[in-house]
């Protein structure tokens, strides 16, 4: 399997902070990683960090290039980004949110292809958007603007896709959904790297990587017990992984 | 094109800037008058030509700017409540005006040309001046909150130092007022031509970047990851936002709430996106203003009620009934 992104001591500063400090980490191509820890770990910072959208110290390497090496527009090409909590376009037509996502695929001025439609309406499909293409985010609940956003980011159709909490609001059935949806990517071929506070949900992935105080702790494949061990840790032994109908579940450790 | 097709909103917006504008030259210092005599009458078509039609036509102008400088302000600091005012420009062409009114203002040379030349020229630079004040204070336009209090900052202390040079010179004072009330009465085809000019290079430069405007509304991160030069786009987009108000408050003063409402105006109609916004903006903040002139000459004829008096009043009124929905529901 082959490196897709790399960190070499990493470090971030935010407010005169360091809030990262020297994270090497090796992710291969075409899987999906979780990053998990507790909050204050580090995840979303890192999560910026490696799409470049922070200043940094160290080294990002995609596909062995380096991140600030690679022209803006290339780099949007092959990387795709869902934010937490994005602030909702609320006068935007779902359709046109979706489009934003294909900004890196047209020229300085923006026409739109019959490519460009077929991607944006794959998205809105395959998040269940589709019926709501006409309506503005501000006519949407938390959770359908999150399938919107979703959409945004799978309308760019890049080889690297980082999310960070892509959950957030989204009910069980939608999770699942979205499961399935990193599943097809994977499929494809797309790297996926998600933070997501859903334990639950982070043991379906390829590998675990686990942060606290940030650093990363552990960094392994799901099904091995260290990664569900380091998991237990950072959280301070407050939650318990046991494995129940097939999957690994978490329960809370009360008392 | 994306977004929603804005052709038919344009097209009422420019036809009922037209009628405006027919309207603008039939309004004189007896109410309405028949301008269609002046074919027969050389006084009154010297009156229409040179008086009536580039003071509505420059109204039109001068709201189109504001109108799109409104819609800018509101894309690029995400703040439905920016306004063209909001980079200290309004304070620097009012401390530009005074200390030009100041300096020069009690000579027999000034009053030939200061009111046509000199007074729109020191407002420009203080408008202008203002904005790159704010710029070098907020150290460059990468961060929206420290730009904003920026401005704030100029705009408090430019203000204070206009009111204090206006205090130290009655006379100045008394020139102030009219300032800034906002006023159409001295636009001529010389401030026509440069609101025009004005209005086609802000356009399109703002219409070039509305992608960004796009993407900005999802926020910082989300538009850098899509590959946008922000940083240039930023720059481009308040030197086009600083030229429209500059050029439309030199000519016309203070002109109050078009800049705000046109935007809200268009939103509250259609939902589009930034190209949209921007063109339906400038053609809403136009027609607004053209009509408010037209009643500003009207209401009181022979008298002249300043029309940025006008438009504070109208505009506040239409923003709290923008506002009701806002209590049952969303903003």
């Amino acid at each position: 399997m082959s490196q897709a992104l790399q960190a070499q001591g990493l470090v971030v500063t935010l407010g005169g902070r360091e809030v990262l400090h020297g994270i090497d980490l090796m992710l291969q191509a075409g899987r999906w990683t979780a990053v998990v820890g507790p909050n204050g770990a580090g995840k979303s910072t890192l999560l910026k960090a490696l799409a470049g959208l922070l200043p940094s110290e160290g080294r990002i390497l995609w596909q062995g290039l380096a991140l600030q090496d690679i022209p803006r527009r290339a780099r949007a090409l092959q990387l795709s980004w869902l934010g937490q909590g994005e602030p909702a376009a609320l006068d935007l037509r779902v359709l046109d949110v979706v489009m934003l996502g294909r900004l890196p695929h047209q020229g300085w001025w923006p026409a739109p292809g019959p490519a460009d439609h077929a991607m944006v309406e794959a998205a809105l499909q395959a998040t269940q958007a589709w019926d709501w293409r006409e309506r503005t985010l501000g006519e949407l609940s938390g959770g359908e603007r999150q399938r919107v956003l979703l959409a945004r980011a799978l309308a760019g159709n890049a080889p690297l896709m980082l999310m960070d909490e892509p959950l957030a609001n989204l009910d069980p059935p939608h999770q699942v959904d979205w499961l399935e949806q990193v599943h097809c990517l994977k499929a494809q071929g797309t790297t996926v790297v998600s933070v997501l506070h859903e334990i639950g949900m982070a043991l379906h992935a390829d590998d675990v990587v686990v942060m606290d105080a940030g650093t990363v702790v552990h960094h392994g494949p799901c099904d091995q017990p260290a990664t569900r061990q380091a998991i237990e840790a950072v959280f301070a032994g407050r939650i318990r992984i046991v494995r129940a109908d097939g999957q690994w579940v978490v329960l809370p450790r009360i008392g | 094109m994306r977004g929603t097709s804005t052709a038919p909103m344009s097209l009422v917006l420019l036809l009922v800037g037209l009628a405006g504008l027919v309207m603008g030259t039939a309004v004189g210092s007896q109410g309405w008058e028949a301008w269609w005599t002046a074919g027969q009458d050389p006084v009154m078509a010297q009156i229409v030509m040179d008086i009536r039609l580039p003071r509505s036509l420059g109204a039109w102008l001068g709201g189109a700017l504001l109108g799109l400088a409104g819609a800018v302000a509101q894309g690029l600091f995400r703040n439905p409540l920016a306004d063209p005012y909001l980079l200290g420009s309004a304070s620097g062409a009012s401390l530009g005006l005074s200390l030009c009114l100041s300096l020069f203002g009690g000579s027999v040379l000034a009053t030939q040309w200061l009111p046509r030349l000199g007074m729109t020229a020191a407002a420009f630079l203080g408008a202008v001046l203002a904005v790159v004040l704010t710029l070098m204070l907020a150290r460059g336009v990468q961060q929206t909150l420290r730009l904003l209090l920026a401005g704030v900052v100029v705009g408090v202390v430019l203000g204070a130092l206009a009111s204090l040079v206006a205090l130290l010179e009655p006379r100045v004072l008394q020139a102030m007022q009219g300032f800034m009330l906002g006023s159409t009465s001295f636009v001529g085809w010389t401030s026509c031509a440069l609101m025009a000019l004005a209005l086609l290079l802000t356009l399109a430069v703002s219409w070039a970047l509305s992608p960004v405007l796009d993407a900005l509304t999802l926020g910082e991160p989300t538009a850098l990851s899509l590959g946008l030069p922000l940083a240039q786009a930023r720059l481009w987009l308040v030197a086009a936002m600083a030229l429209a108000t500059a050029a439309a408050v030199a000519q016309m003063g203070l002109i109050a709430f078009v800049g705000l409402a046109a935007p809200h105006a268009v939103r509250s109609l259609l939902r589009c996106t930034h190209a949209g916004l921007l063109w339906l903006s400038a053609l809403m903040g136009g027609t607004l203003l053209l009509l408010a002139d037209v009643l500003a000459r009207w209401t009181l004829a022979p008298q002249d009620l300043p029309v940025g008096v006008l438009t504070a009043v109208l505009g506040g009124f239409y923003l709290l009934w923008r506002m009701k929905p806002a209590a049952g529901g969303r903003a």
